[in-house]
């Protein structure tokens, strides 16, 4: 019934992404603690965890941004300790992030900001730049008036939008994106879950996504990892980690805020199941 | 590297039907905008065109946007075009990431000479309103000073203390390194040039009366302008960059008594005293000169000083100082406050705010050496 849950099916997953032993540490803080991960192709990982807990960190390690300890860390089968310029400038080209933040170049247009990994890394004339920038501004849904202004002109969600529409500027294959919905409304980040979905149905997209937005877990995420203790403590379809019985995972879910939703779903799927039956 | 994309052009009765393979993504860049401009032109006059998409193998949405602008740009010419084949995913790409008519970007093509021009006569024109601004802010510290001398418990011990410590103490050994340096220069060359007219132990006066009056004051302040003026400026612009100031407003607390007040009065307590130390180095350097290369004793060195330099020689010096501080502290606070969202703002201020630091100690300086020259002090 639906295809884009690789989890559901058994057959060989290529991780695009495989992290193991890692170990990521502050002075004398151990943040990353022996994690181990695997990002598959093509599938939407919905990464929870409490506030504080390392999940930016995994994100930046991973993106080569923090120094680790110990650990290996693969991305598209190349060991990142071990990558030449070369390498390392194909997978800038193959990996798109959305930074909490948004980190959109301050002195330059939303425009130039979209355009600048395709001019830095591609040969394309004027026009195609200019097309392209304007599509990937329809894409997340921006006015066209937007492409002329400053990031300090943006409003929060306007500069998550134009920070997404950077990531996809190349078209990557991986999209990190570090709490893409909060500080949204509740139709903007419906709407922001809509584009993902569709941009995964269509290019085949895979997604790492930090999250605490439960509605973004249960309408797109194929798997869903929790961060606790310098582990994955528990990762899985959403309903295996509901399943999973630590403390943590269930307030989080069962929680004030969680209940409904895992409520509604449930009655959700109770009905779906019943419809086709 | 994936295949790269192409277009096979067959005649089918009055149509043309265009058959496009390889990965249309934007990676091959060069080689897809040439793919899709052959697209464009491939049907050119034909009554009707098919485009078959089946032989494509991938397509992301740069690829989307330039088959379907190609078909846009047919439709245009007369030549109704029309997809075949698409793979259901390639389908719904073409539909959500598509071609949309926009209008062209408008780009500013005025030259750059003639922007260099008008960024002249527009900081020639906006001086004025500089110098007001200045003057405006100049009275609000002198408010804020007086309402803090009322209220000394307001007053930012703390604060101040900590950038007494980075304004002074952190800059004593490039300050004292700097001015030994002049002291020996200017020795050196007294020395040398007043050897023609048999006047080199005159290179004491010389280095004495300049060094005290004019040379410790202005390398200290022109020093402190880049040092702690430029801190100063970035301190406040990336504040106000990151709301931080809006932040103290909305608690009712001036950012003039919270951050300007301390570092100005922290720069007025800080540069007499590196002027001090500064006449001090510059004396060293010129008796350490006239010692090893003239070969004037040391005692002779400060025999020949306390005939050539009054009291008033030094106090000249260390009178300009405060007012420097004031000037340089009054100019770095000003251009952090201007500092907007931008980085490219930090960085335009924080120029600005040392460029006309400078300046400002430079004509302040003339203005000193006029008014003691008139006052014969």
């Amino acid at each position: 019934m639906n295809a884009r849950r690789p989890s559901t099916l058994d057959g060989i997953r290529e991780a695009i992404i495989r992290v193991r032993g890692l170990k990521v540490g502050f002075g004398d803080r151990l943040v990353m603690d022996g994690l181990d991960l695997d990002l598959y192709r093509g599938e939407v990982l919905g990464f929870v965890g409490a506030s504080g807990a390392g999940k930016s960190v995994l994100t930046r390690t991973i993106l080569g941004l923090i120094h680790k300890r110990a650990g290996t860390i693969e991305v598209f089968g190349y060991d990142m300790d071990k990558l030449g310029p070369q390498e390392r400038l194909l997978i800038g080209e193959r990996w798109g992030v959305l930074f909490q933040e948004g980190a959109l170049f301050s002195s330059l247009t939303v425009r130039q900001n979209i355009q600048t990994p395709m001019r830095e890394h591609l040969d394309l004339s004027q026009s195609t730049l200019d097309g392209l920038a304007a599509q990937k501004l329809e894409l997340v849904g921006l006015p066209q008036d937007a492409a002329d202004k400053y990031p300090s002109e943006l409003s929060g969600g306007m500069t998550k939008r134009v920070s997404l529409a950077r990531a996809l500027a190349l078209d990557p294959e991986i999209v990190f994106l570090d709490e893409p919905t909060s500080g949204l409304d509740p139709i903007s980040a419906g709407d922001f879950d809509d584009l993902i979905g569709t941009l995964q149905k269509t290019l085949g997209l895979t997604v790492f996504m930090v999250t605490h937005d439960l509605d973004s877990l249960y309408a797109i995420c194929d798997r869903v990892a929790v961060l606790g203790h310098g582990k994955v403590a528990a990762v899985g379809t959403i309903d295996e980690v509901l399943l999973s019985d630590d403390p943590w995972i269930e307030s989080y879910f069962y929680g004030k805020r969680g209940r409904v939703r895992a409520g509604s779903v449930d009655k959700r799927r109770a009905e779906r199941a019943g419809n086709e039956a | 590297m994936p295949v790269a994309p192409s277009v096979t052009r067959k005649i089918a009765g009055d149509g043309i039907v265009l058959s496009l393979a390889g990965g249309w993504v934007i990676a091959a860049g060069k080689a897809l905008e040439a793919a899709a401009a052959a697209l464009a032109s491939g049907a050119l006059g034909a009554k009707s065109a098919t485009i078959d998409l089946a032989g494509v193998d991938r397509m992301d949405t740069a690829g989307a946007w330039l088959i379907d602008r190609a078909r846009a740009e047919l439709t245009a010419a007369g030549v109704p075009a029309a997809y075949r084949g698409a793979r259901p995913e390639h389908a719904l790409l073409i539909r959500e990431a598509g071609y949309r008519p926009l209008e062209a970007v408008t780009r500013d093509r005025s030259s750059h000479a003639l922007m260099l021009l008008a960024a002249v006569g527009e900081s020639v024109y906006t001086s004025g309103a500089d110098l007001v601004d200045i003057v405006d802010y100049l009275g609000e510290i002198v408010v804020m000073w007086l309402r803090l001398a009322l209220h000394p418990m307001r007053w930012r011990w703390a604060s101040m203390v900590y950038h007494l410590e980075m304004f002074s103490l952190r800059s004593v050994p490039i300050i004292a390194l700097i001015n030994f340096l002049v002291g020996a220069i200017v020795t050196q060359q007294g020395v040398f040039q007043l050897a023609q007219f048999g006047a080199s132990p005159y290179a004491v006066n010389l280095v004495g009366v300049l060094g005290l009056r004019e040379l410790g004051v202005l390398m200290t302040s022109i020093m402190i302008a880049g040092r702690t003026g430029s801190a100063i400026t970035a301190e406040i612009g990336s504040m106000n960059m990151r709301e931080e100031i809006d932040a103290l407003r909305v608690m009712a607390l001036d950012p003039l008594e919270v951050l300007v007040m301390p570092r100005l009065v922290a720069l007025a307590i800080a540069l007499p005293v590196l002027t001090f130390i500064a006449d001090m180095a510059e004396l060293a350097g010129g008796l350490m000169v006239s010692w090893l290369y003239a070969g004037m004793a040391p005692a002779v060195f400060i025999a020949r000083l306390q005939n050539a330099i009054l009291p008033e020689t030094f106090l000249v010096g260390l009178i300009k100082a405060p007012f420097m501080a004031v000037m340089i502290g009054l100019i770095a606070s000003t251009e952090g406050m201007e500092v907007r969202g931008s980085a490219e703002s930090l960085g335009r201020c924080v120029t600005s705010s040392v460029v006309k630091s400078i300046f400002m100690v430079i004509v302040m300086d003339g203005v000193f050496a006029m008014f003691f020259t008139a006052v014969n002090y």
